[in-house]
């Protein structure tokens, strides 16, 4: 008899279920327009990098205009140091146990600079630049880096195969932490 | 024994109450209904010599009639201290160091607090690009990528889908990063643990929008991405989008805050802080991650071998004690309770055990239920302290047998320049003066 009564239960909440299920549909058909305006990311190899081409020198001018006040601002205790963390050098850091997190250093893909740097900079007006522009920025600050060559140019076909220094120095540890790094419990 | 709780109630204990060396109580004590009993306010009425008002000796708020309800709430007057921004010495220079690169960092403090729902206003903020001011009626989310219809979902298509109300903690992944630091720093507990909180989210699951979408059986990632001057992006595994995250609208009973991501969020339980992106705008379908700025420069975790782990995702076993701590003096010796706070990323607490002589011996406290999933739990334990030193630790297991870790077992395992994800214990040294430290065992 409980039986029953449970599986009467039970067949008449799937049936709820699914006649809510049925009419919960309202989402709209989103349009490409709709897309494009919310979706900023770029993958490393390459797919979704923009028209487009920029080079160091233009870079470099970009940097001193957009850039370099915070980035260049020294730290209040010391004036060796950078306010808001080192973008260029601590290529001597590598394979140490106090890696400098530079994108010389650590950033293992070079997409990620301009897929951050597109979204989010200059921090006070982001997305003010043409996709060249962050071409070239994403050009100098590889250049400063020592990644590329003063006369290298940057765009969708030539900024995924930019070979990063510490492209190999991450472990994946999703779903589970490698056995190497767990604690013993 | 005889001695006054604080409520000034006697209380009788013996040599059975003592659960371990230090001055560890059974926590029944605690349970005991007679103890739990407030002392009923001793109440003196003068003898009247003469007529008088009837009112003589009772104070203000007693004898003049009180305001009128405000539209929105606020707390005592004598409350408002109780804030996110002051964490102690050293903390408001950050703050001014944080301004110019707008990552604003608002820590829950948790010394005043008890329960485990973190008041709205209290619950930590972290932001990379600053609080977005949001028209709802502007704002919407589109799910696109490897499904067979791209949709678009603005807050008052969300209003008309069944929602489900979870109880959750969201931790930030440098939530207690002092603790990496080869010497003990003296961040008190709001600066040390202050990037946790917990609140009721509600929302709609995101497997419903993404049934509704058709998502392809190839995909395997979710880029992410907010409305912020930032646009805010990270690669969330579809396993956990499809499992338990959702599009949350709603904390706490009322439409979450701007700083929580004002008109919606994702929430993904378990996972560290800043996947839950806030202001929420896009959903990209995909095969793989997309490698952005926080889950590769940022977010990921030096080992001692030189590599850095990455997706550090979920949540570890976890807790801290946060009364006694060092936002706080033992003032006296007498009985005091131990509490603080117990999470998991991956599900139940199952048991907390608690130390007052550094790891030496341990007893287990009693938990206050319901006990619910990737939720904090608060635990809580007698301790009658009579000016001995003393290092106060707590240690959660959770109901998959995770036990949490030592401070010197995980460093052992990960070194010490980790930056993020810490989970061991926290050490609070007791001295005979009554001053309490952060210490490392």
């Amino acid at each position: 008899m409980y039986m029953r009564k449970t599986l009467i239960i039970a067949g008449l909440l799937m049936s709820t279920q699914m006649g809510v299920a049925q009419e919960s549909r309202f989402g709209v058909p989103a349009t490409q327009a709709d897309i494009d305006k919310r979706f900023w990311s770029v993958f490393p190899d390459g797919e979704f990098l923009p028209e487009g081409e920029g080079n160091v020198a233009e870079g470099a001018e970009l940097f001193e205009y957009n850039c370099n006040l915070c980035h260049n601002y020294p730290d209040e205790n010391d004036p060796n140091k950078n306010a808001i963390g080192k973008l260029f050098g601590g290529h001597e850091t590598m394979g140490t146990d106090n890696i400098d997190r530079t994108i010389g250093s650590y950033w293992p893909h070079p997409t990620t600079v301009f897929n951050y740097i597109r979204r989010a900079m200059p921090l006070i007006a982001p997305m003010s630049l043409t996709n060249s522009e962050y071409y070239s920025l994403t050009a100098y600050l590889l250049h400063e880096n020592g990644i590329i060559g003063e006369n290298d140019v940057i765009n969708k076909d030539t900024l995924p195969k930019v070979q990063m220094p510490n492209r190999d120095g991450f472990v994946n540890a999703y779903p589970d932490i490698p056995e190497k790094y767990r604690t013993k419990q | 024994m005889y001695m006054h709780n604080n409520k000034g109630k006697n209380l009788q204990i013996d040599a059975t109450d003592h659960v371990a060396p230090g001055g560890l109580l059974s926590r029944r004590l605690f349970l005991n209904s007679a103890l739990a009993t407030t002392a009923a306010l001793a109440t003196t009425r003068a003898a009247y010599g003469q007529e008088d008002m009837v009112g003589e000796g009772q104070e203000d708020w007693t004898l003049y009639p009180g305001s009128d309800a405000l539209e929105y709430g606020e707390r005592s007057r004598f409350e408002v201290d109780r804030v996110r921004r002051t964490a102690g010495p050293g903390y408001q220079n950050e703050e001014f160091a944080s301004l110019r690169t707008i990552v604003h960092r608002a820590r829950t403090p948790h010394q005043d607090l008890m329960g485990t729902i973190t008041p709205s206003g209290l619950h930590f903020e972290l932001t990379h690009h600053g609080i977005p001011d949001i028209d709802p009626e502007q704002h919407a989310v589109v799910i696109h990528g490897m499904v067979k219809q791209p949709l678009k979902y603005n807050i008052e298509a969300l209003e008309n889908y069944p929602t489900i109300t979870r109880e959750h903690f969201l931790e930030c992944s440098g939530n207690s990063l002092a603790l990496w630091s080869e010497k003990p720093q003296e961040w008190n507990l709001q600066r040390m643990h202050g990037l946790l909180s917990g609140s009721q989210w509600t929302g709609v699951p995101l497997s419903t929008l993404l049934d509704e979408c058709g998502v392809s059986p190839d995909a395997k990632w979710i880029i992410a991405e907010g409305a912020d001057s930032g646009s805010l992006s990270r690669s969330i595994p579809i396993d956990k989008a499809l499992k338990d995250s959702m599009i949350a609208i709603y904390q706490n009973g009322e439409r979450i805050r701007p700083g929580q991501g004002y008109p919606m969020r994702l929430f993904n339980p378990g996972y560290e802080g800043n996947t839950s992106v806030k202001w929420i705008r896009s959903l990209h379908v995909t095969d793989r991650p997309a490698m952005s700025r926080f889950e590769t420069s940022t977010y990921t975790d030096k080992m001692p071998d030189g590599k850095a782990l990455q997706f550090t995702l979920e949540i570890d076993v976890k807790s801290m004690i946060t009364r006694p701590s060092n936002a706080m003096s033992l003032k006296k010796h007498g009985l005091y309770e131990i509490t603080g706070l117990a999470w998991s990323g991956k599900g139940k607490i199952d048991r907390v055990e608690v130390s007052v002589d550094g790891g030496k011996t341990w007893a287990e406290a009693a938990l206050e239920g319901p006990i619910q999933s990737i939720m904090l739990t608060r635990f809580r334990i007698p301790w009658l302290w009579q000016g001995e030193p003393a290092i106060l630790q707590s240690r959660a297991i959770d109901e998959f047998g995770r036990v949490q870790p030592s401070r010197s077992e995980l460093v052992e395992a990960r070194g010490t320049k980790g930056t993020y994800h810490y989970h061991g214990y926290q050490s609070w040294g007791v001295g005979t003066n009554g001053k309490i430290s952060n210490v490392y065992t």
